[in-house]
């Protein structure tokens, strides 16, 4: 298990390299460092020694991945990329372009995210689960194809229309919880109300019919049979037999999500206000701020990956039949 | 007096998405079982048994229903009950074992829960009863350390086991019917010996009315009290087992029995010819890799070591279990797998330091035929590409027209028409495949065939006829084949020579009539031993 | 004859423009229409397409998505009006505005500008404006519209305008739905005679003729009453709203075709080599897509479109046109969206070939020498297109529904181009307006909701027939 763990996260290394390349790649590849230090100066007249002051202080003044000045030594090292995705690995995620301190931005902002993904994520498997349940009891009826259809209209809707219809109604029209914004503590909860709702409505459709599909997967397997023929009745042979083995699928696929649930919604968060991460990100992008955008690219990396291990460890846990090797 | 009684019971293909009438899928159909009796509901697959044991116990999929007809067990009218004291009686008054031990046990759920609940269900028993009688029935239905199994999953048994333990679940109870469908068609010969032993034996000891459903002569041979044949839904004969077998008054059951493997007669091997392939001591191996970095800490030994010939015109049959290695060997001479050491000569060259380029010239001269005639041809491609695709790759007949006049003659000669050229691989039967397939093999007039148990998944009235293309085949062209199998019984009219292998290693190997008749090593003997015989 | 001249002489003076957009669109029906032609020859493919066409959803969400399409591509044949010719020059100057075909379908739409906001249907404009009576006193009250309801004699006719117009719709809409449906009919019949046993495996006609009835009477509904009024109000600075979000659907239809397509030669090509060569390659593609899906989505989207932008900002010279400019932008956005779903296609389609490759026929070709090459293109593709098509199918909904997230988000289309997404961002500041305008955020919704919901139908569809594990 432990070498297992340690084999995964030696694997993850490479990944990360990677994703530091590609962003470097593709933000050089249409930009210099002169031209971001003129964009950050604001004027189009900046002298050349303010420039290179700009670039120095912030270390872009040296070569972008190869210093072919160097010797061996710092052929790799002495560069810009090298400068500045080595800290990142210690998670040390320096200063914005704006001069405020990431980290510590990071830090602050991830609990507003977490206390809205988090009531979504868990609340909105349960409720998937309870209708795909539900569903599947009444398999092959009217309600099995009604509810089908309503899967499908409902996973037709943009999210957008469901933040936008859950404002107008719940909080302009009836005037049940404040439109937007974010306070600390329990009056948190005021504000959490709706955007939690408003994320598991918009998940029922697509989840749902997922886990519909999982749990007639399951239904129509062996064992299942088995379990008729000993007599077990069918509420029985759904709970007992066809649950334990749907929720395997299920439970490993949520996992990976586990871990980027810090990240936020930028949707949900940008709409209600809510000082999140992912409000941070899309301020960070719509200011072109290429740190914090960086810092967040690699964050989620790192998140997914450890999301993708866990997944894996999960397997051990809840599937008898997997043992890691 | 009769335990279980059916009468008219017609099953229905209920219409839906593909077709707008119903189908009947079972005809009328009527038989009875005693207590103590085993009935053999004997067909091929798709003759419907397996839907009227299903129907029996009210357990027939959605998109199918019972038409018409009556069952009484132990006088009780079985379609007048209501669901829930349907429930009381699938499990106590009777229970079912199924084909597949694999998937026919829940892989999330222990042994004991799995043997626990349906004496929970219908005994009411809990806590230490419960758990003595769960390990009461370990021991009655033969797996060792019961008390240490209890906690186990599935997959940690094997096969055999596994089906011991589906046996155990459906005994619990003590129902009065136990019906077996294909109980041991799954599971490698010697196993299925020991299963229907048990059955047998539980039989006796429990006065056990067994509705056995099989399509294996063999098995009812040896089982069977009396016989009921089924085709296409319809029950065509029942008789006692002895009379069925003496003198069977459908033709069907007589290609039936025929099918039956004739342990008198064998082929003689033809006059020592020239070695056509030459197997020295071939080893394939599979790299097992662990730890951080993967490093390789061992091999899996598919094939290690085995040294065979095989002459001009000659047959030698390589017979083994599941996993024992033998079409691991077919692959390697085909150079579909490398080897890890050994040597193979074909007509005196050695070949297996070749490189795939070099290799070309000999693809025509070795062919193989496969196992599963429905995954062996690409379902997108016509019957003409199909089987023009190694001419034209091994450039045997470049030539468009004449290569349409030769795919047509290959189809007449394997039976087949010269219209089916247009047609694509579905819209043929599991045997017309077969036939396609071994035509797609000689259309580059091989020297050898690999023949990679190319009847196994054929029903056995239609086996007889492939294998008798296959020597045809053999006489005219003067093949010779590595035929590939598990089945001993169809070795005598088919092999010159037999080789036995397992675990990698061929245990012995000689002349057909010496081996089936005197075999030296203990593993063939008990290969023999599970091969059913005919007992006329 | 004269007029038939001068019509000529128009079209040969403008100047057609050809975006990339266009061309890949166009293309794409090409191909799609040889990929079709190609399946039909296999009784095998031709059987599965007859289940999804063969059923009601099925046939009824693929005539709604071709209406669709049609409105798309009559979107993508672009070109420029000539100037009127200033004095003394002979050179002939072209607008800077590229229109389309659809524009001219649609110019009675195009052309009926107001001032600023109104409601649907309204007559009087929806912000108070300083009036002068013809004496003179200047009041504050709603200016009537300058383009709907002009014709109405008495303002108290207005419902009954509304009504009588509709009914006129309806009537010549049903003449002309009896007239396609009954012409059809005929044809059948003639066709079927004497072939009474296949009538039985035909086609849901009525499904079919019910949603093109429905089609027509919508478009003739349309058509008559934005005569005269603006059925879906007008936005700020007073467009037609309903013009806007029928210029929106080439945007809608073009991103959900092409943000697949332009990335499924790198999934096909990478999925099958790694899952046929296996070894180092598939430990290669493996680390590519595993690098890339391990990006958060929307952030490589983000920082992809923002340095596109900077990319447009430092050529200016490259993009003399907005029209250029945005195609060019929609294009990026179509090929990052694209980057970042193929990763989940070449996955499937690895998986897939792995075990397509241990079939016994892929075998069988081995053992007759054939090369890679021809065994890729003869035995491995063409058993697992089907799970490119699934794939295009679903991704089709989910790009549609991504632009209009993306959009709002600031990193979508460009803002000069017509899209559901810009039509919702402009008006979510409105709706905390009092009284709401609501029109523009519900015209966006139920033409991305019709067109994403046929998708999901025809998906659900293709994906029953020709996914092995859902028979």
């Amino acid at each position: 298990m432990l070498a297992y763990i340690i084999r995964r996260l030696a694997y993850a290394l490479p990944i990360l390299i990677g994703v530091n390349l590609l962003t470097f790649a593709l933000f050089f590849m249409v930009n210099t460092p002169d031209q971001m230090a003129r964009v950050q100066l604001g004027d189009k007249h900046v002298s050349e020694e303010a420039i290179e002051q700009w670039k120095a202080q912030r270390g872009y003044d040296k070569p972008l991945f190869i210093n072919t000045a160097e010797n061996s030594e710092g052929l790799l090292t002495d560069t810009i990329f090298f400068d500045k995705s080595a800290r990142l690995f210690v998670f040390d995620f320096g200063k914005s372009d704006e001069g405020r301190v990431i980290g510590a931005d990071i830090s602050e902002r991830m609990w507003p995210s977490l206390a809205v993904a988090l009531p979504t994520f868990i609340i909105g498997i349960s409720v998937n689960i309870v209708f795909a349940l539900f569903v599947v009891m009444f398999r092959a009826s009217m309600f099995d194809t009604a509810a089908m259809v309503l899967c499908v209209v409902l996973l037709s809707i943009s999210g957008v229309f469901y933040i936008l219809g859950g404002q107008y109604f719940f909080a302009k029209l009836w005037h049940l919880v404040p439109i937007s914004g974010y306070l600390g503590g329990t009056d948190a909860i005021r504000f959490l109300i709706l955007p939690v709702i408003i994320g598991v409505v918009a998940g029922i459709g697509g989840g749902t019919r997922l886990y519909r599909t999982l749990f007639l997967e399951e239904a129509n397997k062996d064992y299942v049979r088995t379990a008729r023929a000993k007599g077990v009745s069918e509420t029985a042979v759904l709970f007992r037999h066809i649950l334990p083995n749907g929720l395997i699928p299920i439970l490993t696929s949520v996992v990976v999500v586990i871990p980027s649930l810090f990240m936020g919604s930028l949707l949900i968060e940008s709409f209600f206000g809510i000082p999140g991460l992912g409000s941070y990100t899309l301020d960070a992008i719509q200011a072109q701020d290429f740190a914090i955008v960086r810092s967040m690219v690699f964050l989620g990396s790192v998140l997914y990956i450890l999301g993708l291990i866990l997944t894996d460890i999960s397997y051990t846990l809840v599937d008898p039949r997997v043992r890691l090797s | 007096m009769e335990l279980l009684k059916v009468e008219n019971l017609s099953i229905e293909l209920l219409p839906g998405k593909y077709q707008q009438a119903g189908r009947l899928l079972v005809k009328p159909v009527s038989f009875s079982i005693q207590a103590g009796e085993i009935l053999a509901l004997v067909g091929e697959s798709g003759s419907g048994k397996s839907l009227t044991s299903l129907a029996l116990m009210r357990l027939l999929p959605e998109a199918l229903a019972i038409r018409s007809g009556r069952v009484q067990l132990a006088g009780t009218e079985v379609f007048d009950l209501t669901e829930a004291q349907m429930n009381s009686v699938r499990g106590r008054m009777a229970a079912m074992v199924f084909q597949e031990p694999q998937s026919s046990l829940n892989p999330v759920q222990t042994i004991e829960q799995q043997i626990g609940e349906v004496l929970r269900l219908h005994k009411g028993l809990s806590g230490a009863a419960l758990r003595e009688k769960i390990i009461s029935l370990l021991h009655e239905v033969g797996i060792n350390d019961a008390e240490q199994r209890l906690g186990w999953y599935p997959h940690q048994l094997s096969g055999g086991q596994k089906q011991r333990v589906v046996i155990a679940i459906a005994l619990a109870c003590e129902p009065q019917l136990l019906i077996a469908d294909e109980p041991t068609t799954a599971l490698d010969v010697t196993i299925q010996k020991q299963i229907l032993e048990l059955l047998n034996e539980l039989r006796r000891k429990r006065q056990l009315a067994v509705l056995l459903i099989t399509h294996d002569m063999g098995v009812v041979a040896q089982m069977a009290d009396r016989v009921a044949v089924m085709r296409d839904g319809d029950i065509v004969e029942q008789a006692v087992a002895r009379e069925f077998f003496a003198a069977p008054t459908h033709e069907y059951s007589r290609a039936l029995i025929h099918s039956l493997p004739d342990r008198r007669h064998f082929l003689s091997a033809p006059a020592q010819s020239e070695p056509l392939l030459q197997l020295k001591d071939v080893r394939v191996w599979f790299a097992r890799r662990k730890g951080i970095l993967q490093r390789v800490v061992g091999h899996t030994k598919a094939v290690d070591g085995i040294s065979l010939t095989i002459g001009r015109g000659e047959t030698l049959a390589l017979v083994g279990e599941s996993g024992s290695g033998k079409s691991t060997a077919g692959r390697a001479i085909l150079s579909l797998e490398p080897l890890a050491g050994g040597e193979l000569y074909f007509a005196g060259k050695r070949i297996d330091q070749l490189s795939q380029r070099q290799f070309l010239p000999l693809r025509k001269r070795i062919q193989v035929i496969f196992q599963d005639p429905f995954s062996s041809m690409n379902p997108r491609m016509n019957v003409r590409d199909i089987l023009a695709e190694g001419m034209i790759a091994l450039k045997v007949e470049p030539d468009a027209e004449k290569r349409e006049q030769r795919l047509q003659a290959l189809l007449q000669r394997v039976g087949l028409e010269a219209a089916h050229l247009d047609r694509f691989p579905h819209e043929f039967s599991g045997g017309q495949r077969q036939r396609l397939a071994i035509a797609r093999a000689i259309a580059v007039e091989p020297e050898l065939i690999i023949c990679d148990e190319p009847t196994s998944a054929l029903d056995v009235s239609i086996r007889g006829q492939v294998l008798q293309l296959l020597q045809e085949l053999q006489q005219e062209m003067g093949l010779s084949y590595l035929f590939i199998t598990h089945d001993l019984s169809i070795i005598p009219h088919l092999a010159h020579r037999v080789a036995v292998m397992k675990d990698g290693v061929i245990v012995e190997q000689g002349d057909t009539g010496q081996i089936m008749t005197a075999p030296q090593h203990d593993y063939t003997r008990s290969l023999l031993a599970s091969v059913p015989v005919s007992p006329v | 004859m004269n007029e038939l001249v001068s019509v000529m002489n128009e079209l040969l003076s403008i100047k057609p423009v050809v975006l990339w957009s266009d061309v890949l669109i166009y293309s794409l029906v090409v191909s799609l229409g040889l990929f079709f032609y190609q399946l039909s020859k296999n009784p095998l493919a031709r059987q599965r397409w007859r289940a999804v066409f063969h059923s009601r959803a099925g046939v009824a969400s693929f005539i709604v998505i071709l209406f669709y399409l049609l409105i798309a591509l009559l979107d993508s044949l672009h070109y420029r009006e000539p100037l009127e010719k200033t004095a003394g020059s002979d050179e002939v100057h072209y607008s800077q505005e590229v229109r389309s075909v659809l524009d001219v379908v649609l110019t009675e739409l195009r052309n009926k500008d107001e001032k600023t906001y109104s409601a649907p249907f309204a007559i009087y404009s929806f912000a108070k404006e300083n009036m002068q009576t013809e004496d003179g006193v200047v009041y504050r009250d709603f200016p009537r519209l300058a383009n709907a309801g002009q014709h109405l004699a008495d303002e108290a006719d207005h419902g009954m305008d509304i009504f009588v117009r509709s009914m006129k719709a309806l009537l010549v809409a049903a003449f002309i739905s009896a007239v396609i449906i009954g012409l059809h009919m005929a044809w059948r019949h003639r066709q079927q005679h004497g072939k009474a046993l296949i009538a039985q495996q035909t086609l849901p006609w009525g499904t079919i003729y019910l949603t093109l009835s429905a089609l027509v009477v919508t478009c003739c509904w349309v058509l008559e009453l934005s005569k005269e009024y603006h059925i879906l109000g007008t936005d700020k600075v007073g467009q037609d709203v309903l013009y806007w979000s029928i210029k929106a659907i080439r945007t809608g239809v073009l991103i959900g075709t092409l943000a697949t397509l332009l990335t499924l030669p790198l999934a096909i090509v990478l999925g099958i080599s790694a899952g046929y060569f296996r070894g180092w390659v598939d430990d290669v593609v493996q680390y590519i897509y595993t690098t890339l899906s391990s990006v958060p989505g929307i952030l490589l989207i983000a920082v992809s479109v923002l340095l596109i932008d900077v990319y447009i900002e430092t050529h200016p010279e490259k993009f003399n046109l907005v029209a250029i400019r945005a195609d060019f932008k929609f294009l990026a956005l179509c090929f990052i969206l694209g980057m970042t779903s193929w990763t989940g296609l070449c996955r499937l389609l690895r998986a897939e070939t792995l075990k397509v490759s241990q079939l016994d026929y892929v075998q069988a070709a081995h053992a007759f020498g054939v090369g890679h090459n021809r065994i890729i293109y003869r035995h491995i593709l063409p058993n697992i297109t089907h799970i490119i098509l699934i794939a295009l199918v679903l991704d089709f909904s989910v790009f549609v529904l991504a632009e209009a997230v993306l959009s709002y988000i600031g990193v979508g289309v460009d803002p000069s181009m017509a899209s559901w997404g810009n039509m919702i961002n402009e008006a979510r500041s409105e709706l905390s307006r009092d009284p709401v305008v609501w029109w523009s955020v519900a015209a966006a919704f139920v033409l991305m909701f019709v067109l994403v919901l046929a998708a999901n139908l025809f998906s659900d569809r293709v994906r029953d027939a020709f996914d092995p594990r859902s028979a």
